[in-house]
């Protein structure tokens, strides 16, 4: 299959890349990993007019820790991710489980967070961990909360000059911990179900934050409000995770489709939600 | 566009337009037909070829961003001394049935061994879970990897020695 035809630049900068973008507008993408953009275009549901490939830019391939947070850059990979020592948390457990090997070694965390697919992973996590997207435009940067960030269903609130060029996920300065749960039916295939929690702990070992969202299971990736605050403010225990995740579960919105009935995704909500906050809490206590 | 990819150690230059997908570009522009086109869709990984030493998806990549960049074939894993391990190690441990995968999944064994030379099973198995084989004969595919891997380090150490 071969996409429609598209005029081509490669950006040597991100001013240049932006300058592009702003000339075209929506009809322009940005081409970092592609692995969501071009089956899209072979497929023909996206035809855009042109393409500006950011990938020969240097420096956005950084993936380290910077005032208490984590910055990913916009090439930064997945598998990067995976390999990477710097990562903890929600965003590591989830990082092997993003499509599959030869897919995790071209796309990126920016680009899969930027295409807002409801079924992708991470914006899971990162609604979950509370991150932050960093977006540059021809006047200067601005950070988008990820919440305001993903509007709807493949749609996230960038103006049509602007770049995402990295995430700032927070690094908890206390004790902190994070998982991600996913259920595929294969490798490669979009989550039936995903669960990302992430906990804080007070001194007296309370949760003092809580971090609960899910995949696959509403109109977007949806933080289960509602979950968090059964959390808060209690000890970790079994028995509150249980609550959490029956919480968690009511939040959800599954539909009935090939992988499994919106009953039984509630239940697999539930599971994977104390099953999250079970090993976050390990985690934040080790 | 003009682009010069370096394909199994040979600069090839080529104008192509920005659409061709690297898969065809190898095919039809370079004529090596060992990479294959399977699904078409980003699923089956069987058009897999390593870019700069890494496996990727070549029907989900542009010709044009393989510009200045290495990329190897299965036409590309056999040296001057002969067959790699990888291949090697397809046939003697039956590897393959109908060969459709085949290229892909050595590939994708040669790359892992280069990184971890002595793979567990579940090592070899998590490299290629982005590879199908219709035949289902992932049990020998997975022995023929961690034989592969065998050979190249005893290859190796023999080198060593000399």
């Amino acid at each position: 299959m071969l996409p429609a035809q598209f005029d081509y630049i490669a950006a040597s900068s991100v001013e240049e890349a932006i300058a592009a973008k702003a000339e075209g507008g929506d009809e322009t993408r940005f081409l970092a990993g592609g692995q969501s953009l071009l089956p899209m275009m072979k497929l023909r549901f996206a035809t855009p007019s042109k393409l500006v490939d950011v990938n020969r830019i240097a420096g956005l391939d950084a993936i380290e820790h910077r005032n208490g947070h984590l910055h990913v850059g916009a090439l930064v990979r997945h598998a990067d991710i995976a390999a990477s020592g710097e990562v903890s948390g929600a965003v590591a457990s989830a990082a092997p489980w993003i499509a599959d090997p030869l897919v995790r070694n071209l796309g990126t965390m920016c680009g899969s967070v930027a295409h807002c697919d409801p079924e992708g992973d991470w914006n899971t996590v990162l609604l979950a961990t509370g991150a932050e997207v960093v977006a540059q435009g021809p006047s200067g940067s601005r950070t988008i909360a990820i919440g305001d960030f993903v509007q709807d269903f493949f749609t996230n609130s960038l103006n049509d000059d602007e770049m995402v060029v990295a995430l700032h996920i927070p690094v908890p300065s206390g004790r902190s911990g994070g998982a991600y749960q996913k259920l595929e039916r294969k490798v490669g295939d979009y989550a039936t179900v995903g669960v990302a929690a992430h906990l804080e702990l007070a001194a007296d070992g309370t949760i003092s934050a809580a971090g609960v969202a899910m995949t696959s299971v509403a109109p977007i990736n949806r933080k289960a409000t509602e979950a968090e605050a059964v959390l808060v403010g209690n000890a970790p225990s079994a028995e509150l995770f249980a609550e959490a995740g029956a919480a968690a579960s009511s939040a959800a919105d599954p539909r009935d489709d090939v992988r499994g009935s919106a009953r039984w995704k509630r239940q697999v909500v539930a599971a994977f939600t104390q099953r999250a906050l079970a090993a976050a809490a390990e985690q934040a206590r080790s | 566009m003009e682009i010069t990819i370096n394909i199994n150690g040979s600069d090839h230059t080529a104008d192509v337009e920005p659409r061709r997908l690297l898969v065809d570009h190898i095919r039809t522009g370079a004529g090596l037909t060992g990479t294959h086109i399977g699904c078409d869709t980003t699923s089956c990984g069987v058009c897999t070829v390593l870019v700069d030493g890494a496996p990727v998806k070549s029907c989900t990549m542009l010709a044009v961003q393989a510009d200045g960049r290495s990329v190897t074939t299965v036409e590309g894993l056999k040296t001057a001394d002969g067959l790699h391990p990888v291949q090697q190690a397809f046939s003697d441990e039956h590897g393959l049935q109908c060969g459709f995968c085949t290229p892909a999944m050595m590939l994708v064994g040669a790359a892992l061994i280069a990184d971890n030379p002595d793979p567990s099973d579940d090592e070899v198995r998590w490299a290629i879970s982005g590879n199908l084989c219709r035949c289902t004969g992932y049990m020998n595919i997975v022995k023929a990897v961690q034989a592969a891997a065998a050979a190249a380090a005893a290859s190796n150490g023999s080198d060593g020695d000399s």
